[in-house]
């Protein structure tokens, strides 16, 4: 019996508009054990959410659809599942937070029945058992189990969040997908938050798939990161590894872009240029027009993953041999 | 809430002041002497005299409408022109089938509205979208008295399934209600729609998507009761038109109602009469429309703690 729980294979998803097609998730790899954490890291419109909502099968659709490739959830596959087995996993064996508390509650039903509501579907319990567990989940994040007959504008951002997560977390899934949820709260009580998932996920053993743009946050919570450009995962490795030895060029890049405390630089580093355009993916590796290193072979070709190191993957010529860098990387 | 209601209420005071000045005034000014259309064609114009001194219509204008409003304010309307009768009691008569017609043709526009609103903004650019879509542009276009004389014309003249005029029987009900309440029905599909597509979208039907809520539900429960915030806003404000089509509606069918009178009683320059009926139908509205502001409360929890 393995310890995988999410196995995704070659996944692309896809927005069809008459715009254009934005190619959102091309050819995503990603595994998940139980009871571990994988930082899915990018910058905005790199993909993470579709994925997640991929793995759901919630792209909104239209325009969205996933293309090819397959998502297995404990050795299953579901792509093919009928809507009505899907809805079974929703919620019960994968859960999502979302990334903004302030609108991802129902504000005309109390947190309560919201709560209830996913206990009710999986656990087959009357009305007012799930309404009683739902006051019980709410003392587990932290909120008195009396509010639970309140209503999401009673509630302050950051319990909004707890509420969120005591959703997510009232069925005790096998795999919570986490989008970013920490980015619409206030610092002080973003560690709360992120303090209190650790310690529910550690308590229930649940794996996490944890979606943000701050490797802060990766570094204090993750097993495992994937770093996300255009659609792509272009590096892939344990956490040590990647904080000791960053190796594509453009997880380097998002290194140097983080103020460093103990030495003095008069200015950041960021990466040059934007993000490209996701109707129109570059030729070859999709990062060489802002690569420092690329060359005419970069463009020309895709670069496949390389393992530089036991489970360290990365998608670059260099590792390839194929390319040499201008000076370090 | 119950503060709110009061105050709300005392509210009702300003709106018929405001509206009886209107009406009154617009009487005043019309042409026509009611002495003369009391006494008829062949009167003496001394007798007419005679008869302005006693109704007190030589009086000033300001005089003449204080006069109106002290008498109204004890249920006094006067007496009408033309039948000598007192105007409260006939209008009163006459109230409860304009309500029915009213509240008909209402539940009509709900019954068609609400529904195909949320198939056409569940099924978005589906061909029953499209088809609802156009029926709703034809429902808003079509005048309510043209509706009314086609609908009598096929229904009652060429098929003879139902009756044109008179107000016995439920078959009676159904053409008006059906001919003053399409109108409603189209803007209220079209609200739905608009609202609908709009909740469909937001973040917390996404959070109950990926709760394994059946779509069904995700439509019925978490959506609908969202998006009927607006949607109850408008039949809230469709009421008072339909109170005003029922004006044009009981003439064509013949509907025994406040409309009708009112329409014979401008006809007539009967001022008690018109300003009784205008009186009746304004504080209607105005009913109607508190009880649409306290639905709000019940549907949306953040408006209930405002109403304190």
């Amino acid at each position: 019996m393995s310890n995988e729980f999410l196995n995704i294979k070659n996944l692309h998803i896809h927005y069809v508009t008459e715009e254009g097609t934005v190619k959102a998730v091309n050819g995503v790899n990603m595994e998940i054990n139980k009871g571990e954490t994988l930082g899915l890291v990018g910058e905005t419109g790199a993909g993470k959410t579709t994925t997640a909502l991929g793995i759901l099968r919630l792209v909104p659709n239209p325009p969205g659809k996933i293309i090819d490739g397959e998502i297995f959830l404990e050795g299953q596959s579901i792509l093919e599942l009928p809507e009505d087995e899907m809805r079974m996993i929703r919620g019960n064996k994968v859960s999502m937070i979302f990334q903004d508390p302030m609108t991802a509650l129902n504000p005309v039903m109390t947190v309560g029945e919201q709560i209830s509501e996913v206990i009710e579907i999986h656990e087959k319990l009357s009305n007012k058992e799930a309404f009683e567990k739902a006051k019980k989940m709410l003392e587990l994040v932290g909120i008195p189990g009396a509010r639970a007959v309140d209503y999401p504008h009673q509630f302050s951002g950051g319990m909004k969040q707890r509420v969120v997560i005591a959703i997510a977390l009232a069925c005790n899934p096998g795999l919570l997908i986490a989008d970013e949820p920490t980015t619409a709260l206030d610092v002080t009580i973003q560690a709360q938050v992120l303090e209190l998932m650790n310690n529910l996920k550690n308590e229930f053993n649940t794996a996490m798939l944890l979606i943000t743009h701050d490797l802060g946050v990766v570094a204090e919570v993750c097993d495992k990161v994937a770093i996300m450009y255009a659609g792509e995962i272009v590096e892939y490795s344990k956490i040590e590894d990647l904080f000791e030895n960053p190796s594509h060029p453009y997880t380097r890049g998002l290194f140097g872009s983080i103020p460093n405390l103990d030495e003095e630089v008069d200015r950041l580093k960021p990466i040059k240029g934007l993000m490209p355009d996701p109707t129109n993916l570059p030729s070859g590796c999709k990062f060489h027009p802002r690569c420092p290193h690329a060359t005419e072979y970069c463009k020309e070709n895709h670069p496949e993953d390389t393992e530089i190191a036991p489970e360290h993957k990365v998608k670059c010529h260099i590792y390839t041999g194929q390319v040499k860098p201008k000076g370090e990387i | 809430m119950h503060k709110y209601i009061l105050r709300r209420l005392l509210l009702l005071i300003p709106v018929i002041l405001g509206v009886t000045f209107l009406v009154f005034t617009i009487m005043y000014f019309t042409p026509g002497d009611p002495a003369k259309l009391i006494l008829g064609e062949s009167a003496q114009p001394a007798q007419v005299e005679a008869l302005r001194e006693e109704m007190g219509l030589n009086d000033p204008f300001i005089v003449q409408y204080v006069r109106f409003i002290t008498k109204a304010l004890t249920g006094d309307f006067g007496r009408s022109y033309s039948t000598n009768r007192p105007v409260f009691d006939e209008v009163f008569a006459r109230f409860p089938a304009t309500l029915k017609l009213t509240a008909a043709a209402m539940l009509i526009a709900i019954a068609i509205g609400i529904p195909v609103g949320i198939i056409s903004a569940t099924k978005q650019y589906s061909a029953l979208d499209s088809i609802s879509m156009i029926g709703a542009l034809i429902g808003v276009s079509m005048p309510v008295f043209w509706l009314g004389l086609m609908l009598i014309l096929v229904f009652s003249v060429n098929l003879r399934l139902l009756p044109s005029s008179g107000s016995e029987t439920i078959k009676h009900l159904i053409l008006p209600a059906f001919s003053l309440g399409v109108g409603s029905a189209a803007i209220i599909t079209r609200m739905t729609r608009s609202s609908m597509l709009e909740v469909i979208r937001q973040d917390y039907i996404r959070t109950a998507r990926s709760k394994g809520v059946a779509e069904k539900k995700v439509v019925n429960k978490h959506a609908l009761k969202n998006a009927l915030i607006p949607v109850v806003t408008v039949v809230g404000l469709q009421f008072g038109g339909l109170l005003g089509g029922a004006v044009l509606t009981e003439s064509v069918f013949s509907w025994p109602g406040v409309g009708r009178l009112m329409v014979d009683a401008i006809r007539q320059k009967d001022s008690p009469m018109v300003l009784a009926s205008v009186v009746f139908i304004s504080v209607t509205f105005s009913f109607v429309n508190l009880l649409v502001d306290l639905l709000y409360a019940f549907i949306d929890p953040r408006i209930k703690s405002q109403y304190r």
